[in-house]
């Protein structure tokens, strides 16, 4: 598909795209699903992902570029130590070149990221007025720093997927940024819940059954967390997703 | 510092005053203090039906929270139906009327400000925390956050409450905060449709589970997830 593309037309490529996803019948889950994938594409990482603060200042994860559940569990690990963790109080990108010379300085989370097959880490806020509510986290099989360019490149997908984040804003009322955000939290839960029901019921593991909600999200240009209400609340079938281009 | 606001909320609970209320009640006071209120109630609401008030500040807080029902609107109706917050900042002159009944007599009734937040966790839902004042006013960017870290922490009490947890170790789950492990939510899922019951219901179980197994959670969700453990159909 890209493979005629320079990098660069790849880029204001992904740039056109994430903005035209910002229109109506928005869906901030797969918004932010589509982002990290690019990222980790564009920034030729392993993994990237976003973790989002909720009310309580607790880093939750709200999508990866893979979603496989050992990247999920890597990501969700630090909210209370790792490069995450410390970008988003600091407010400050956190960089580690070499996660087997850090696990001092992360004892928990640097062994278990090295388990997973990385070696490398990036940490960028996401900002919102000023404020951080977030961090976007990049990770490499490789030993090494992302290059300048490429850090000024992850920043602004950081910023785009702050700007996202709060386009899920109904015309009802204004309720704050952290109202927003929550909201897209809890969209997420509700993708968690669907998952662990389409996969008992369709006798598959949750990243599969993760896979066929997004594709029939795709197919029928629903939101995905729509189709997860649906799928909990029995208006659609576990069958019917079987059969989906994932 | 976010962070703060939760321990802040269990600390001013374990302050409220009164050896025999209930933890609802503990919650709902506590917040009066902390978000300088009128009052706070919390109402369970399931499949569509209001239960009935778990948790008040004071007695006279239930008579406007029931009142919502009685007449069919209000915050929390208003929250419930929406599952998002509902902010009302100037019962008197609204920006835009919406209880044409609730509105003139949560007025008569000293409530100048209603701001109310759904009780759930994902699909599960269970209710709506409303906060009274007796000014009018917009909450403060902190003190929306606030309102949000008390109805996490209500959901997490109301399902604990559900799972059996005696009373007494009640102190340890408000240590414990609510869940966020994608795992869990999973096997919420999964117990649901193994058991043919509610998500609210399969989470209850989990946390029975985990309780009388005296194992975290996040442990027991795991291995309900990788097949290595699979609740029983008990009564």
């Amino acid at each position: 598909m890209s493979g005629e593309m320079t990098r660069e037309q790849r880029i204001v490529q992904t740039f056109v795209e994430l903005a035209d996803t910002i229109v109506d019948e928005f869906d901030v889950i797969e918004f932010l699903h589509r982002l990290a994938e690019r990222c980790a594409e564009l920034l030729d990482c392993a993994e990237a992902g976003l973790l989002l603060a909720d009310a309580a200042g607790v880093l939750r994860v709200m999508a990866s570029s893979s979603e496989r559940t050992e990247a999920l569990e890597l990501l969700q690990s630090q909210n209370e130590e790792g490069p995450c963790f410390e970008c988003y109080h600091r407010g400050k990108p956190v960089l580690s070149e070499d996660l087997a010379a850090d696990c001092g300085r992360w004892p928990t989370f640097a062994p278990a990221a090295i388990q997973a097959g990385f070696r490398s880490v990036h940490a960028i806020p996401m900002r919102v007025r000023g404020g951080t509510v977030g961090a976007m986290n990049l990770f490499r099989s490789e030993p090494g720093r992302i290059g300048e360019a490429d850090l000024s490149l992850g920043q602004g997908m950081a910023d785009i997927a702050a700007i996202g984040l709060l386009q899920e804003r109904t015309v009802r009322e204004s309720r704050g940024v952290i109202a927003e955000l929550q909201g897209a939290l809890n969209s997420r839960v509700v993708i968690e819940q669907a998952k662990g029901m389409l996969a008992e019921s369709a006798g598959i593991g949750v990243d599969a059954a993760f896979a066929r909600l997004r594709g029939y999200a795709r197919d029928h240009n629903r939101r995905l967390s729509d189709v997860a209400h649906d799928l909990i609340e029995g208006r659609l079938e576990a069958v019917t997703l079987a059969f989906t281009s994932s | 510092m976010a962070t703060d606001r939760l321990s802040a909320v269990l600390a001013a609970m374990a302050d409220v005053d009164g050896d025999a209320l209930s933890v609802l009640d503990r919650l709902c006071a506590a917040s009066v203090g902390l978000l300088s209120l009128r009052g706070a109630g919390i109402s369970l609401i399931v499949e569509g039906e209001v239960r009935g008030t778990a948790g008040v500040s004071d007695p006279g807080v239930a008579a406007v929270q029931e009142l919502q029902f009685e007449l069919g609107e209000g915050p929390c109706v208003d929250a419930w139906a929406s599952m998002e917050p509902v902010l009302e900042p100037d019962l008197c002159a609204p920006a835009r009327v919406r209880w044409s009944a609730f509105g003139p007599a949560g007025v008569e009734a000293g409530v100048l400000a209603v701001f109310a937040f759904p009780l759930s966790l994902g699909a599960i839902r269970i209710g709506v925390l409303v906060l009274y004042r007796d000014r009018s006013g917009e909450l403060s960017v902190d003190e929306v956050a606030y309102g949000l870290v008390l109805a996490d922490l209500a959901t997490w009490m109301i399902l604990g409450l559900q799972s059996g947890a005696p009373v007494d170790a009640l102190h340890e789950h408000l240590a414990e905060e609510p869940p966020h492990w994608a795992e869990v939510h999973q096997a919420t899922g999964i117990v649901a449709v193994q058991l043919r019951v509610g998500l609210d219901e399969a989470l209850v179980r989990l946390r029975a589970h985990a309780f009388v197994d005296g194992r975290p959670l996040r442990e027991i969700a795991r291995d309900v997830v990788a097949h290595r453990l699979r609740l029983e159909d008990s009564a």
